[in-house]
């Protein structure tokens, strides 16, 4: 709801607005819908992983972390072609039918922040320092207890970490222009268009104006995601 | 809410009513039906279903598209999921099995897409032309042209800047035919002649801002005209200029012995499109008050060139 009203703030700002309020409002729900269902699976999947390889010592734990690193660059436009060829008709999981939707739009995003939110959490776990995780030991914590307290003691970081993925996510439009096409009914609603690839389908016809106007709203959308984030973790703060 | 009623009514009566399933829900008005059949694995309607349409830029970001569905969308109770591609980029994707139906206006890659075998029942659907448009003040001289051959050698030979779309879209398989056609190597080019590597629309601006020519389908270039300064210096067949620059737009369904896709609804939306009505939609819709696109799948005398890849004969068709 506060989405709504802080949309409603920027409508005076323009002399004229272009669009149906109804296109907007669909694109901005398939946007948030898409990035934070993807960026939600990939901190469950994230947040473990970067607990057991920031905790554990073990053979090959650089090489992995580069790995994870390098995933943080990976461009979209390819993580879009290669989840495009599994899902494709053709491909190993033709049969469900995933082209073209918000689904697979989710997947390939999915691909993109996990490595982000992955790599920014170890970072964050590995520096939480080695004494605290200790003293939750000596006062005879079990591996949960001690996980826990490492995440409480790393949470900003991996706030910052949840935001950069979600950064990525609702930013990029490489991957879901080619695994959701780009698709409005012809009553006007998005089917899989998101904010970026409404940008980019705006410019592409030399409307910029209504591209930056856009712009400027999926700007206000990650600053509103951003603060609840924030104030989320500070309430975390004020409990733990 | 109708349509959740008669969806149940149809689940309810499938099986006791006898009939081809497919051809009673053509037929209907919305939804389905009195049919069901005795095949319980066969979908007893269609009303719900969707159709992955692929096609190109220029029927999308005009708005035809959108008009043009919305209707057959009402009365068949279906979705028509429309994706913009470049012509290339829309065959491929059918290729892969990954849409229904395509649009495109470049005969020779529909012609290659038919004859591989992924392409059934081709129609001619409509048409409009192309133009090559520039600076209002035509540095190469282009203007009044009524040769494309001359027109083409007078950029090359002035070098005045021209961007390519690059794309493999249908406007990029023209502009190279009209190149050759022209006695050109568009390999041997200089610095002048640049790859814009996008859609219409991308190309119509940076050729705004670098002051270039470029060859346009008309219907783009009217609907982007507001925008930017550029100027038709050289007419299609459309504005009685040369017939090379006919843009013909064709709709082939994709074939379902290739590919499992929603065959049924394809050829609904191709005889919807190519009906009395849907031509009618095509021939009145304008944008900025000029018509865009002119309809071409209505004729009485028969026209036996659109269903087959040009050139096609019996004797060396196979068979």
């Amino acid at each position: 709801m506060s989405l709504a009203s802080g949309l409603a703030v920027l409508t005076p700002l323009v002399v004229e607005f272009p669009f149906e309020w109804n296109y907007v409002r669909s694109i901005v729900r398939v946007s948030l819908y898409v990035s934070l269902t993807a960026v939600a699976l990939s901190t469950l999947v994230s947040l473990p992983v970067a607990l057991l390889v920031g905790f554990k010592e073990f053979r090959g734990k650089t090489l992995l972390t580069s790995v994870i690193n390098t995933g943080m660059g990976f461009p979209s436009v390819v993580v879009g072609l290669v989840v495009l060829f599994a899902i494709s008709n053709q491909g190993p999981f033709g049969s469900w039918d995933l082209v073209f939707t918000t689904e697979a739009m989710i997947i390939s995003q999915f691909v993109l922040a996990a490595p982000v939110i992955t790599g920014v959490s170890l970072a964050a776990v590995s520096s939480v320092e080695q004494n605290v995780r200790d003293a939750a030991y000596a006062l005879g914590g079990t591996r949960v207890d001690v996980a826990i307290v490492t995440i409480k003691e790393a949470r900003y970081g991996i706030a910052t970490a949840v935001l950069a993925g979600f950064g990525r996510a609702i930013s990029e439009v490489g991957s879901v222009l080619i695994v959701g096409g780009n698709i409005a009914a012809s009553d006007g609603t998005s089917v899989t268009r998101t904010l970026t690839t409404a940008i980019q389908l705006e410019a592409e016809q030399g409307r910029f104006e209504t591209a930056m106007l856009l712009g400027a709203i999926l700007v206000v959308l990650v600053l509103v995601v951003n603060a609840i984030v924030v104030r989320l973790g500070n309430g975390g703060g004020r409990y733990g | 809410m109708t349509i959740q009623r008669r969806r149940f009514l149809a689940a309810v009566g499938s099986g006791t009513a006898a009939g081809l399933a497919g051809c009673a829900a053509l037929g209907g008005d919305g939804a389905v039906l009195e049919s069901g059949g005795d095949d319980e694995s066969r979908p007893t309607e269609i009303s719900g279903e969707r159709l992955t349409l692929t096609t190109t830029t220029s029927t999308y970001t005009t708005g035809l598209l959108d008009e043009l569905n919305a209707p057959f969308e009402d009365r068949y109770g279906v979705t028509v999921d429309t994706v913009p591609q470049g012509t290339g980029a829309a065959l491929e994707t059918a290729r892969r099995g990954d849409s229904d139906v395509v649009i495109v206006h470049a005969r020779s890659l529909e012609d290659e897409f038919i004859e591989d075998g992924y392409g059934v029942n081709r129609r001619d659907l409509m048409f409009n032309d192309f133009v090559v448009v520039g600076e209002p003040d035509d540095p190469a001289g282009v203007a009044g042209s009524r040769d494309v051959d001359a027109a083409l050698t007078a950029i090359a030979d002035s070098g005045s800047t021209f961007v390519s779309r690059g794309d493999n879209s249908g406007t990029h398989a023209t502009e190279l035919e009209l190149w050759e056609t022209a006695g050109l190597t568009v390999d041997e080019f200089g610095e002048w002649y640049l790859d814009g590597g996008g859609g219409m629309g991308d190309v119509l601006t940076q050729a705004n801002m670098q002051g270039a020519y470029t060859l346009a389908d008309r219907g783009t270039y009217f609907d982007m005209r507001e925008e930017i300064g550029l100027e038709i210096h050289l007419e299609g067949p459309v504005e009685g200029g040369p017939e090379a620059l006919l843009n013909p737009y064709g709709i082939v369904a994709v074939n379902p012995a290739v590919h499992d896709v929603n065959y049924d609804l394809a050829m609904a939306y191709i005889g919807y499109v190519t009906s009395v009505e849907g031509q009618e939609i095509i021939e009145g819709y304008t944008a900025n008050g000029e018509q865009l696109f002119f309809a071409e799948a209505l004729s009485a005398e028969p026209n036996f060139r659109q269903y087959v890849p040009e050139g096609w004969r019996r004797s060396n068709g196979g068979e």
